[in-house]
Formats: C-alpha cells, sequence, structure tokens
C-alpha cells in the first residue's frame, strides 16, 4: 500500500519546485508553517523509525529487517504453515468447513476480502514500479520471497486476533493487536508489558491511520488525477484543497453519516477494479507469452547477480524485501482488526484464512505487475512510480492510464475507510467508547483528508508513514511472546479435525 | 391426514398473506401440516465494510427477532384454524434454500406468493416464484 520513501521523495521533490512561487506569492504559507512546526518532530521519528545502515552501498532500513527476521523465524516455528496449509487454507474460504447454521454471520471469505481491500492499493500499481525501476526485475523474486514468507506473520497476527478479541454482550465483535497484547501478555504473566505495548501500538495505528492510511492516500490520489487531467496544464492543478475537500466529504458521508451506500458501492467497485487490473496484466502477460521465459530469466539472474543495479544483489534484495513489506502489511497489526470479526469457534481457522492475503497482495498481483514492467520494455525509460505502471499497461492498452487513475482513487479512498476504522479502534481503546469520543476522531480523520490533498507535507507524510512501521515494534514484540499459544490453537484443532469433531459440511 | 406439509415462502409482504391464506384453505381440504419458511436473503461472498463486519452478529440476532414477529401473526391465523404449523427463519439464496428445505422436509408442495411485478429486474435476474417454478422438486402453487 505505501509505496513509500522514494516515490515519496520525488513528489515532494516534484512539488518543492513548485513550492518557491507559492511561499513568494503568499509570503509564509500556512502549509510552511506547518512543515516548519512539525519537521524537527518528525525528522527525528522518521530517522529513528527508518534508521538505515550502508549494506554494500545501499541504506538498508533495520526496520525492514525487523519484519522480515520476524517472517522467517514464524515461517520456521511454524513449519512452513504457508504451504503446508495452503490447501487448507482455500477449503476455509470456499465455506467447506462453514456450518450452515452460521449463515447470516460473517464468514471467512468476506473477513479475507474486506482485510484484502486495506491492503491492496498504490503499493501493488505504485511500489512495484518503484522496486524494480530501482532494484531491476531481480527485485521482484525477493520481493515474492518476502511476501511467502509475511504469510506466516500474518497467520500468526490474525489468529492472535480472533483468540482475544472482546466480545461485547450486544453481539459486537472487537480484536486486533491491542488485545491481544493486553489480554494475552497478562496470560503469559506480563500484564504490565502487555498494557504498554498495546499502548504503544494504539498511539502508533492512530499515527498510522492519518499519516499513511489517509493523508499519504489522499496525496498520492490527487496528484495521479492532476496527471491524467493534464499535468501542471491540468485544471485541478493547484486546487489540491478542493479535491481534498470532496474526498473529505464522502469520507465523511460515510464514517460520520453511516451512508452504507458509498462505502457500498466503493466495495462492490473495488473489487471490480482489482479484477481489471489483474484481467489486463494477465492479457498482456498471455499476448507476450514468449517473453515471459526471458523475463523470470531476467528476474532470477538479476536476483543473485545484481546486474546493473545499484548495490548489486543486496540492492536488488533490499528493493524487493522493502516494497512486500510496505504493501502486504505482514507483521504491522492492522489486518488483525479487520480479521477479528469472522464467526468461527477455532482462531486458527482465521489465521490459515489470512495467510491467503500476502500471497495474494504481493506474490500475485505485485508479480504480476512487475512482470508487465519487464515485458513492455519500459523499465528503461526512466519513469517511475505509478507513473511507470501507467506506461507500461499503455503499451499495450493506450486507454488504460485512465482507469489506473480511476483505480487509484478507489483504492485510496477504500484504504481510508479500512483505515478509519483501524485509527478508531486504537482511538477508542485509548479513551473509551462514546459517540462524542468517536465523533472527534472521524472529524479529525476527515480534516487530515484536506490537508493530505492539499499540502506538500512531505515532513508531515514522513511522520506518519514511519508511524505505520512504528506499529509493527509493539506488535512483533508481542507475537514472539504469544507464538506458543498459537501453536497450541493449531494443535487443538488438528486434533479435533483428526477426531473427526470438526469435519467438512460440503 | 398426510405427513407431508404444505411448504410457504413467507416474508410478511401482501402477496405472502395470500400464500397464506391459500395454503390455509389446501391444507384443512388435505389435512395436512404447513410449514412456513422466511428466508433473509444472504450470500457468505457479498461484500461487508469493517464497521459492518463488527456489528454483523448483532444486527443478524436483530434480523432473525425481526422475522420472527412478522411470522407471528401468520402462524396465529393458522393456530386458529386447527392447522398444525411449524416456522423456520433461514439465511441464504431464497430458491435455493426452499427447494432444499422442501426436499429434506418431504413437503407435498410449495406456495408462494407473487408480487405481480414485471419489472426488468424481475425479468432479467429471475423471481422467487420463478426459480422454483424452475429448480422446486415438488408442485409449486404461484398465488396471485
Amino acid at each position: 500500500m505505501f509505496w513509500k520513501k522514494t516515490a515519496a521523495a520525488s513528489a515532494v521533490a516534484m512539488m518543492s519546485a513548485t513550492l518557491p512561487q507559492i511561499a513568494l506569492a503568499q509570503e509564509v504559507g500556512l502549509d510552511e508553517r506547518i512543515n516548519q512546526a512539525i519537521a524537527p518532530i518528525s525528522n527525528v521519528i522518521a530517522g529513528t523509525m527508518f534508521y538505515s545502515v550502508p549494506i554494500a552501498g545501499t541504506e538498508f532500513p533495520l526496520i525492514v529487517g525487523w519484519l522480515v527476521v520476524a517472517a522467517t523465524i514464524f515461517t520456521l516455528y511454524f513449519g512452513f504453515v504457508q504451504f503446508r496449509r495452503f490447501g487448507h487454507a482455500i477449503a476455509l474460504v470456499k465455506g467447506d468447513y462453514s456450518h450452515p447454521e452460521d449463515a447470516g454471520e460473517v464468514s471467512h471469505f468476506q473477513a479475507l476480502a474486506t482485510a484484502l481491500s486495506g491492503t491492496v492499493g498504490l503499493g501493488n500499481i505504485a511500489g512495484v514500479a518503484v522496486a524494480v525501476s530501482i532494484g531491476g526485475p531481480g527485485a521482484t523474486f525477493w520481493m515474492i520471497l518476502a511476501g511467502l514468507l509475511g504469510m506466516a506473520s500474518k497467520f500468526t497476527e490474525c489468529t492472535l486476533g480472533v483468540k482475544y478479541r472482546n466480545e461485547y454482550k450486544d453481539g459486537r465483535v472487537s480484536g486486533g493487536p491491542m488485545y491481544y497484547l493486553s489480554k494475552g501478555m497478562a496470560e503469559k504473566g506480563k500484564p504490565g508489558l502487555g498494557k504498554v505495548l498495546a499502548v504503544v501500538f494504539s498511539i502508533c495505528c492512530i499515527g498510522g491511520a492519518v499519516g499513511g492510511g489517509n493523508m499519504f492516500q489522499a496525496n498520492q490520489a490527487f496528484q495521479q488525477v492532476v496527471n491524467v487531467t493534464g499535468g501542471e496544464n491540468s485544471f485541478l492543478a493547484g486546487s489540491g484543497w478542493l479535491f481534498g475537500l470532496i474526498m473529505a466529504v464522502i469520507v465523511g458521508v460515510v464514517i460520520i453519516g453511516g451512508i452504507k451506500s458509498i462505502a457500498k458501492v466503493t466495495e462492490k467497485i473495488v473489487p471490480l477494479m482489482a479484477v481489471i487490473y489483474v484481467t489486463a496484466g494477465m492479457i498482456i502477460i498471455l499476448s507476450n507469452i514468449t517473453m515471459v521465459g526471458d523475463a523470470f530469466a531476467q528476474i532470477f539472474v538479476g536476483a543473485f547477480t545484481g546486474a546493473g543495479v545499484a548495490g548489486g544483489v543486496i540492492g536488488a534484495l533490499i528493493q524487493g524485501f522493502k516494497r512486500a513489506a510496505f504493501s502486504n502489511e505482514a507483521g504491522i497489526g492492522s489486518a488483525a482488526i479487520a480479521h477479528a470479526a469472522v464467526r468461527t469457534k477455532e482462531p486458527v481457522t482465521e489465521g490459515y484464512v489470512a495467510l491467503l492475503e500476502p500471497f495474494i497482495d504481493t506474490v500475485v498481483i505485485c508479480t504480476m505487475t512487475a512482470l508487465v514492467i519487464t515485458i513492455s520494455g519500459e523499465l528503461n525509460s526512466g519513469l517511475t512510480g505509478v507513473e511507470l505502471t501507467s506506461a507500461a499497461f499503455a503499451s499495450a492498452f493506450t486507454w488504460f492510464p485512465l482507469i489506473l487513475a480511476l483505480a487509484v482513487v478507489l483504492f485510496a479512498f477504500s484504504t481510508m475507510l479500512s483505515w478509519s476504522y483501524y485509527g478508531l479502534k486504537s482511538w477508542t481503546y485509548l479513551v473509551g467508547e462514546g459517540k462524542g469520543k468517536e465523533i472527534i476522531f472521524k472529524l479529525f480523520f476527515c480534516l487530515c483528508v484536506i490537508v493530505g490533498a492539499s499540502m506538500s507535507l512531505g515532513p508531515v507524510i514522513d511522520f506518519s508513514d514511519s508511524m505505520i512501521f512504528a506499529m509493527a515494534i509493539p506488535n512483533i514484540i508481542g507475537l514472539y511472546f504469544l507464538m506458543p499459544v498459537v501453536r497450541g490453537e493449531i494443535k487443538q484443532y488438528w486434533a479435533k479435525i483428526e477426531s473427526g469433531e470438526i469435519k467438512k459440511v460440503k | 391426514m398426510t405427513d407431508q406439509p404444505i411448504l410457504v415462502g413467507y416474508d410478511g409482504t401482501d402477496a405472502a398473506q395470500r400464500a397464506v391464506e391459500f395454503a390455509g384453505k389446501r391444507a384443512t381440504a388435505e389435512g395436512c401440516a404447513i410449514h412456513l419458511v422466511y428466508v433473509l436473503e444472504w450470500s457468505p461472498y457479498s461484500f461487508l465494510s469493517t464497521q459492518e463486519l463488527e456489528e454483523r452478529h448483532q444486527r443478524r440476532t436483530e434480523e432473525l427477532s425481526r422475522a420472527e414477529k412478522t411470522l407471528k401473526p401468520a402462524l396465529d391465523a393458522l393456530n386458529k384454524l386447527k392447522i398444525p404449523v411449524t416456522s423456520e427463519v433461514r439465511y441464504g439464496h431464497s430458491g435455493e434454500l426452499i427447494c432444499k428445505i422442501a426436499e429434506d422436509k418431504g413437503a407435498c408442495q410449495i406456495i408462494v406468493g407473487r408480487k405481480g411485478g414485471s419489472t426488468l429486474s424481475a425479468r432479467l435476474l429471475g423471481s422467487l416464484p420463478l426459480t422454483l417454478v424452475q429448480a422446486s422438486p415438488v408442485p409449486v402453487t404461484v398465488v396471485p
């Protein structure tokens, strides 16, 4: 979802080129003042979060290592659960184990689809383009590897999300890292540490929600709309506030007004967009089937030789790992909030279903984007980000950039809706539930849409992005403590399957 | 007296009311029971927002109790006629479910009302009576 740093940096560079004129025109603009106020804090936080060590001439952000190492540990600890139980995960999603009595409750499929709509987005379109433009085709290989490993992280966090969720008297359910960190750690005899981790996670999640899940999305959606409507000559250029205002009103109508129809329409169109995107990609790949072998050869050779890439093999590896982690959010903890609502007696079933998420997001969709870019030959065009993907698809379908722009706006919108919920859940965890308290957060969230679209807030975006990755620190610490709980869940679940207590119903 | 009940699709609308009245007469004449089925349209593959996921269980409970309440007058009316009557509320695809329940219960026939709509959507997507006429394992009566 977050095609971060480099793309953001280039966007900032682009914007700062136009900034002096604006600054001259209105002396010190509001955005400039906000920038100045927030920059010192944001720089420290972003600098700490993205603390990088130089490896083979390339900067390697430690947080990416933190995510990949965790994913590897979970993969080994659960004995390659993502491969062994892949078929079982598909059976669960199909409803093979869903009792007919439970019809009308949230199904595995629904929980997965909703969680996916929060992660599939800009990262799959633009993030991949950034990865291959910097890391070469070889970055794709490492991206796939990181995606496969990430499946184990998702499995772990979503199992815990269901196990330690809160079920209220009125029938609502609420789950996520804040609950498994506090309740799970208390079970482990560390209630204090659990509480601290849960609070830190919630704070980071709120920051991530209004930042990467909101301002960044609004900002990038606006950029893309300006690009397709004529770039600098666009009638929208410089009217980011207007775009932001419209977006904010629509978001507000949905999250404050409770108007479900808009959310419904979006959430019908978003999967459709994803299908159109994947279909277009598949058509391009199939019509160039003779080149696919060569593309895979480039991907493999690139992965182990790093030919023509700054930093060689390590450079390609870093780019691939980074994009995978930024795109599928495995280990961040956000998906556990969405998955927690499923109706199941066995938490581990939702874990199995959730492991499909990084697979679809990274291994399928991101790889497809990478293949299209490699096949199209646009890789050496000097473009990057969403423009590169756009050009690659345009080489086959000239009208595609328009569809892509629409997709970017819709993905941004659905990502905002998902994150408004994640943020709200963290907010109510901290301050308690209540209509008034919820409205405050929702209004603030809408305000941030306008801010995100209208201002060139490089530091704010950096800050909020770092908050999303900061979520991974308390979350993964908790996951290390709680992995034995998940193993226990697996054991008792398979015992029930073997004894015939849990049977296929279809 | 036959132990094969008449299955009636019911959703509280006027059309369903007419179906119940008609079924009442048939049941009295044939001396059989009536089984009312209230289907709440539902697909496990539909798309829900995060908020809806959270509230789903709560909503389901509400929907079920509302459906039971809607069934009540029909049940009372049939009881008054001394017809043995049972009922159930289910989630799913109405056509498929009614056919399946008819088979499971060994129903002698299915009676449903029709709203008399000839709208484009009914033409294109099909309506419950049409589906039943096409797919039912037992005779179907459609009450206008």
